[in-house]
């Protein structure tokens, strides 16, 4: 298998599902001629044409509200954010129109698009480019979102999200877009949505993380291992719908629980995650669970102080630590 | 900042107490471990000490009241503090049990609103003493096994139970069990100590599957505790003789026949260790002591405090403690570990001129002596009859526990030596 960058991993799914149904076509600020903000589209429009790949205003509301309406017309819209920062933006017509039209329209409109982009934190452009908010989307039902943290991942799941009749959100991580790993050429390679991956077996603790937390839990279970501390660690990949079959079996083996994200704590995924484990493992846990999440306050501009407001691999070692009562 | 004053747990039975006593005005400073008030429980008049400093600020229920566990009946806070909001918390819960109901009409019963507050004592309950902390696979783990949490030490935050607690419980358990697959060790017995201070320590055996059998057949036969009966008649002429030998000594002892019985029992129940024993589903509890209940007849009831490890008690000591009780047990001021946790009861009613009769067990113990008076009866010795002081007396067993021929061992041997009290000092 070779090994690409998550960056080009997208940019193949984008391309082979363009490829494979003509209904499906891209838009966003700079996806075309640019080549996209993050060069994710780069070389579609060469390939398919200005009317598959479109630029559009800087008009977030107005280009989502587009997709919407294409969606509803028989198309299968990609929207690209520049950032899901700018998706906020948007949010009158992704969570009014593009999550309640199948219900409200009693089935007679489903909304086969995909919202995708950069999310989470980025490097030094503070509070309010610097952001993860897929707790927001997940709130919502209707809407389906994605988080992949390999290139496999991002791969598989893109294209099954491009392929998903129902709205997906699917966040991308700004800072792991040049994260390398192997991934199959295979043209109908698909990762399922709903389904959580086993990163890492292991047995005394289950470290659910998902996006940019993924290779720092790995990281972290490679450090505790060496301290005679086995973890297993789970990527959910899909926030909703959440596979939390996969993450209560992996409990009822390990009896202790990290949970980590990079967003603020309060009404995140991980508070979801944790009641989640409460109502359907209590049995089984030997310990609270315990969150580890980005700082509750905006990102700081300052390098030190950002480094401070997002979990690193120090926050999660320790946070094993306290669950396994290893101190 | 104020703080609630709620009606602490303090008998291990207890459901609700009235307030005999406040100690305490409103106004009053009070101290932390200070007394605050004396509290009629279900078995004795306790104190309640202050578990915070500040002044007394108010008292919601009063001196002839009752209130159910966890139940608000005091603010303690600083002498101006703004305690508005605990006193309407204090509203809304029920309205303390008055002594007499009988005579309240009924149309003033709407206040309690029970649908509301039903279940506001439960929810705030913060019972001061015996709370395990427990993890909830800890705790399902201890169920499965059988242990008893709180004879755990928790090695988590706090001493909170944590997994490994349990595992290193259930292996430390199966050790002693696999010994026990031979025959019984006669000595190098090694004894746990319990919770209650001062109470005998014990060992605890996995019961075997017969065991299991028997007990599960009898109790579908026979209620929870399955009783028989043992009676034998005892001559009491030497017993009664050593006792106005040792009375005659020094007429400060007051030794009584009662005392004699106590220790005599304690002493064979050592010989007897299947006796002085607790059947406790999974395992029987064997105790080091022998810890005697002593039933004590009180105004509204009986109660049994307890002789500590009456086997290596002198019967002066006995005798003295025996009375101390008895007198505290009348005037209900006996604390719980006074009277739980004895590992064999005696219940005398002699002293009422009963013949014979049979006791209750008090579980978990597995047996309690019945004893009756003491009366001259003919009797035959030696082809002759003669005049002897005769006492009868019924040991209730409890059958998961011990068998009938266990018993009448132990009857044999208590019988043995009441008759020859000279065994004591042999």
């Amino acid at each position: 298998m070779p090994t690409i960058t998550i960056r080009e991993a997208l940019n193949q799914a984008l391309r082979e599902e363009l490829a494979r149904d003509e209904s499906v076509f891209l838009m966003g600020e700079e996806v075309a001629a640019y080549q996209g903000a993050y060069k994710v589209t780069k070389g579609l429009l060469e390939e398919f044409g200005d009317k598959r790949v479109i630029d559009t205003p800087i008009t977030e509301l107005g280009f989502a509200g587009l997709g919407v309406g294409a969606a509803m017309a028989g198309l299968r819209p990609i929207v690209e954010f520049m950032t899901f920062n700018f998706s906020i933006l948007a949010t009158d017509q992704i969570i009014n129109s593009a999550a309640k039209m199948l219900y409200m329209s009693g089935g007679q409109f489903k909304i086969p698009i995909v919202f995708r982009g950069p999310g989470g934190s980025a490097f030094q452009v503070s509070s309010q480019h610097s952001q993860a908010i897929e707790s927001w989307y997940a709130y919502f039902p209707g809407l389906k979102v994605v988080m992949p943290s390999t290139p496999a991942d991002a791969k598989g799941l893109l294209k099954s999200a491009i392929r998903d009749d129902d709205p997906v959100i699917f966040i991308e991580q700004e800072r792991m877009y040049g994260n390398k790993g192997e991934v199959p050429d295979d043209p109908d390679y698909l990762v399922p949505l709903g389904v959580a991956d086993v990163k890492r077996p292991g047995k005394d603790v289950t470290i659910v993380a998902r996006s940019l937390m993924v290779p720092v839990a790995l990281k972290a279970a490679d450090q505790l291992e060496k301290q005679g501390v086995s973890c297993e660690v789970i990527d959910p990949r899909t926030i909703r719908p959440l596979d939390i079959d996969t993450i209560v079996e992996s409990v009822k083996k390990t009896n202790r629980v990290v949970v980590a994200e990079e967003s603020h704590p309060f009404c995140g995924v991980n508070a979801e995650i944790s009641a989640q484990i409460m109502e359907y493992a209590f049995d089984y846990l030997d310990a609270p669970v315990k969150r580890v999440s980005g700082a509750d306050a905006p990102m700081p501009y300052a390098k030190n102080l950002e480094n401070l407001a997002v979990p690193n691999l120090e926050k999660i070692v320790a946070a094993v630590r306290e669950v396994t009562y290893s101190d | 900042m104020a703080s609630k004053v709620m009606m602490p747990k303090l008998s291990p039975t207890m459901e609700e107490g009235q307030i005999a006593r406040w100690l305490k005005k409103e106004g009053d400073t009070v101290s932390m471990g200070e007394p605050l008030a004396e509290i009629d429980t279900d078995k004795a008049t306790m104190e309640m000490q202050a578990l915070t400093t500040g002044v007394l600020r108010k008292i919601l229920v009063h001196e002839g009241e009752s209130a159910p566990l966890g139940q608000l009946i005091a603010i303690v806070g600083e002498p101006n503090e703004d305690i508005n909001a605990l006193l309407s918390e204090a509203e809304t819960a029920p309205a303390p049990a008055k002594p007499q109901p009988a005579e309240e009409p009924a149309a003033t019963q709407p206040q309690q609103q029970p649908e509301a507050n039903g279940n506001r004592p439960a929810e705030a309950a913060p019972v001061p003493t015996g709370r395990v902390l427990v993890s909830p696979l800890a705790a399902r783990m201890a169920a499965e096994a059988g242990l008893d949490l709180r004879s755990l030490q928790g090695s988590g935050p706090g001493g909170r139970i944590v997994k490994k607690d349990i595992e290193s419980a259930i292996s430390k358990s199966q050790a002693p069990a696999t010994v026990q697959a031979f025959p019984r060790a006669v000595e190098a017995k090694t004894f746990q100590q319990p919770a209650v201070a001062a109470a005998s320590p014990y060992r605890d055996e996995l019961i075997t599957e017969i065991r299991r059998t028997i007990a599960k057949r009898l109790v579908t036969s026979i209620g929870p505790v399955p009783h028989f009966f043992l009676t034998t008649e005892i001559e009491m002429d030497r017993a009664a003789e050593m006792r106005r030998n040792i009375n005659a000594l020094d007429p400060d002892l007051k030794i009584s026949v009662n005392d004699i019985i106590i220790k005599v029992a304690a002493v064979a129940l050592l010989q007897h260790p299947a006796v002085n024993a607790s059947f406790q589903d999974k395992f029987i509890r064997y105790y080091e002591h022998a810890d005697i209940g002593v039933a004590v007849a009180i105004e509204d009831g009986l109660i049994t405090p307890v002789i500590r490890s009456a086997d290596q008690k002198s019967l002066s000591q006995i005798a003295n403690e025996v009375r101390e009780l008895a007198d505290r047990a009348r005037s209900r001021k006996l604390k719980p570990e006074e009277y739980t946790g004895a590992s064999f009861s005696i219940s005398n009613l002699g002293m009422f001129g009963i013949d014979e009769f049979t006791a209750v067990i008090n579980p978990p113990e597995a047996a309690i002596l019945a004893v009756g008076a003491m009366s001259p009866k003919p009797v035959v010795r030696d082809n002759q009859v003669v005049v002897r002081q005769m006492m009868r007396v019924t040991m209730s067993c409890d059958h998961r526990a011990v068998d009938g021929a266990t018993g009448a061992k132990f009857l044999q041997t208590f019988k043995k030596m009441l008759e020859n009290p000279l065994y004591l000092v042999v």
